[in-house]
């Protein structure tokens, strides 16, 4: 029964490190750059959630809202200023100006709401659910934040697939050129994708701090990280692997946490991580590329 | 041929030459006493950060694999460097020389380092690109955890080694703690200087542009630009890659050595990813493959915070807007058809000179 408990704990704090990691992919299947600064967008999520219901006392789910929108607008902000200047420029270059964004937001997080950890009242207001004579707890932020990845994984999943944002979306990631030849707007899509990827930070950020109830200018930094790695685990660019990879990286945390040590939680992830690439280069269904000379 | 190697010649002639005035302007001001005490704190942090910047851009600027965890190394050569270092303190019968157990320390950290660039090096190398930075940054942090859970202590019986707690080493009458798990190395001697900073930036110089300038260099650099033609014309690509990675991991290794000595403490969380990060900022602001860049960049930003106090709390936000607009300002290509058109013009204005590689 205790491991059915890990394992449910497990699964969902990969449900969070996947809709993260759906962030990640997104913007790297279609603007080919790692946006660092993803991390630091669930922070900020999570405080302008913070401020939704301690300071304005607004209803949870009006908080959530507030927080997505928010962070769209910081989204598309963050990629019209800083990122679309460099749309031509070597990506290392745009993966630096990414952590200037980053450091830019934690610092003046920092700044806003001082280094004082909130502690965040979870937005969840269900009742823990009691299987088998109360053997086995399930509190009601894990079964929220179960549901929520699941509705966001397959709506999204319908975006890509079957509209025309999504098609939109899907032949930029294929080839820019020509399909800004096919009558595509390019900055629009990326923007879009941007906005998306925001929004879904601010859930996770408001889903993160539900679970984990400390609020920090750096509350975003590691789970953006791990994040980022479950969207390479699972093959980055690809929707179905950040979701395969975030819920795996979420369980093998806990389970490692539980069974093997709590120190070296983080190391055995990362471990499991190396062992996969290993194995699968391209990570779990990520798309071999052939080189051609 | 003859040309580009006196080229060569003289563009390292004039990175030497710039790192050795530094040096000396530095000793001048010092011994005047023009420099801050907080500035004097961040002289050895600098020559470090130099060391570090300039071993991240072989691998990142002329080998061309992007690395997340060089921070990892510089931990490993940090935490057998100070354990060097306070062992023969502890062990010698008569304690060798602050300089010498400094040069040791070094040269530990820096062969274990490459050591575990090594054995790193194997699973990194068979991956590529982002998939490879991913790794190196997983390795990173596993090295970051696990050295979170080591302790090591020193008594009369020898070294006691536990992955428990410090309790659990079972130290007897007069046994200290070298290694103290999450706490980091305690007790350390500070014996970083300045100097041996200095030193170890023109060894990393000497190694790391004659290895640019070799035969190895070349065939790095032609691994770099397309990995499956420099195979076809039978350039073993594991082989260079390797060579560049080790001497890379080694020379971070030496670096830590010279930071932890110079603190009384030193943990495994100053060595995350962030440093990792930091540290190749420097290496894409000074323009990745150019050492003379690292240089100035390490030394530029290293200093840039002590400089911005007067901004007190906005600071690192002030360092933050600085780090966005010089990129954006870099890669902006309006201002670079800009400074080509002022090159161009310059160029022609001056009787006809050997045509400059400067892109």
């Amino acid at each position: 029964m205790a491991f059915l408990s890990y394992l449910i704990s497990g699964i969902s704090l990969g449900s969070i490190y996947a809709i993260i990691a759906l962030g990640y992919t997104m913007v790297y299947g279609i603007a080919k750059m790692l946006n660092f600064a993803h991390g630091d967008v669930i922070m900020v999520g999570g405080y302008m959630s913070f401020m939704a219901t301690t300071n304005f006392g607004w209803p949870p789910l009006l908080s959530v809202l507030f927080a997505m929108g928010v962070c769209t607008v910081l989204g598309i902000l963050i990629e019209q200023l800083a990122y679309k200047p460099l749309r031509s420029a070597p990506s290392l270059a745009v993966l630096i100006t990414a952590i200037g964004v980053s450091y830019f937001l934690q610092n003046a997080a920092l700044l806003i709401w001082s280094p004082n950890p909130k502690s965040f009242t979870s937005i969840v207001p269900f009742n823990s659910i009691r299987l088998f004579d109360g053997k086995l707890i399930i509190s009601g932020t894990t079964v929220v934040t179960i549901v929520a990845c699941i509705i966001i994984i397959v709506s999204l999943n319908t975006i890509v697939n079957k509209t025309k944002v999504g098609k939109a979306m899907r032949a930029v990631s294929e080839d820019k050129d020509v399909a800004q030849l096919m009558g595509i707007s390019v900055n629009k899509t990326i923007s879009i994708t941007f906005a998306i990827g925001s929004a879904l930070a601010a859930v996770a950020g408001v889903l993160l701090c539900s679970a984990y109830p400390i609020l920090m200018p750096t509350t975003g930094a590691m789970p953006g990280i791990k994040a980022f790695t479950a969207a390479v685990f699972g093959g980055i660019g690809s929707i179905p692997g950040a979701f395969l990879g975030g819920i795996l990286l979420g369980v093998i945390e806990i389970l490692g946490k539980a069974y093997i040590s709590t120190h070296l939680s983080d190391a055995i992830v990362f471990a499991v991580l190396i062992i996969i690439l290993l194995v699968k280069p391209t990570g779990l269904l990520g798309k071999k590329v052939l080189v051609k000379v | 041929m003859e040309s580009l190697k006196t080229r060569y010649n003289v563009d390292n002639l004039l990175t030497y030459s710039l790192v050795i005035v530094a040096y000396i302007i530095m000793r001048i001001l010092i011994a005047n006493g023009k420099i801050s005490f907080a500035l004097q704190g961040q002289l050895v942090p600098i020559t470090v950060y130099i060391v570090m910047a300039v071993s991240l851009n072989l691998t990142v600027g002329v080998l061309g694999e992007l690395s997340l965890g060089h921070a990892g190394f510089m931990s490993v050569g940090a935490f057998s460097g100070a354990i060097t270092s306070t062992l023969l303190e502890l062990s010698a019968t008569s304690t060798p020389p602050a300089w010498l157990r400094l040069a040791l320390a070094m040269i530990i950290g820096g062969i274990v380092a490459g050591i575990f660039g090594f054995l790193i090096g194997i699973p990194v190398l068979r991956l590529e690109g982002d998939y490879l930075a991913i790794v190196t940054l997983a390795f990173g942090e596993i090295i970051k955890n696990v050295i979170n859970v080591i302790y090591i202590g020193y008594d009369a019986n020898g070294i006691r080694i536990s992955t428990e707690s410090a309790n659990a080493l079972n130290l007897g009458e007069g046994g200290k703690v070298i290694l103290s798990g999450p706490m980091g190395a305690i007790g350390i001697t500070k014996i970083s200087t300045f100097t041996a900073g200095f030193i170890l930036i023109l060894i990393t110089l000497f190694i790391v542009l004659n290895l640019i300038n070799s035969r190895a260099g070349r065939a790095i650099k032609a691994v770099k630009d397309d990995k499956i033609a420099a195979e076809s014309v039978g350039i073993s690509t594991w082989k260079y890659r390797m060579m560049a990675f080790v001497t890379s991991a080694t020379l971070a290794g030496a670096a830590g050595a010279l930071y932890a000595l110079n603190y009384s403490t030193v943990v495994a969380r100053k060595f995350d990813f962030n440093t990792s990060i930091l540290v190749l900022v420097f290496v894409v602001l000074g323009r990745m493959g150019n050492i003379r860049g690292s240089i100035i960049a390490a030394t530029v930003l290293t200093v840039l915070p002590e400089l911005l106090r007067a901004f007190n709390e906005v600071r690192m936000l002030v360092y933050a807007v600085i780090l966005i607009i010089v990129m954006l300002v870099r890669n902006n290509t309006t201002l670079q058809h800009l400074y080509q058109r002022i090159v161009t013009k310059l160029k022609y204005d001056r009787p006809p000179a050997e045509e400059g590689d400067e892109a």
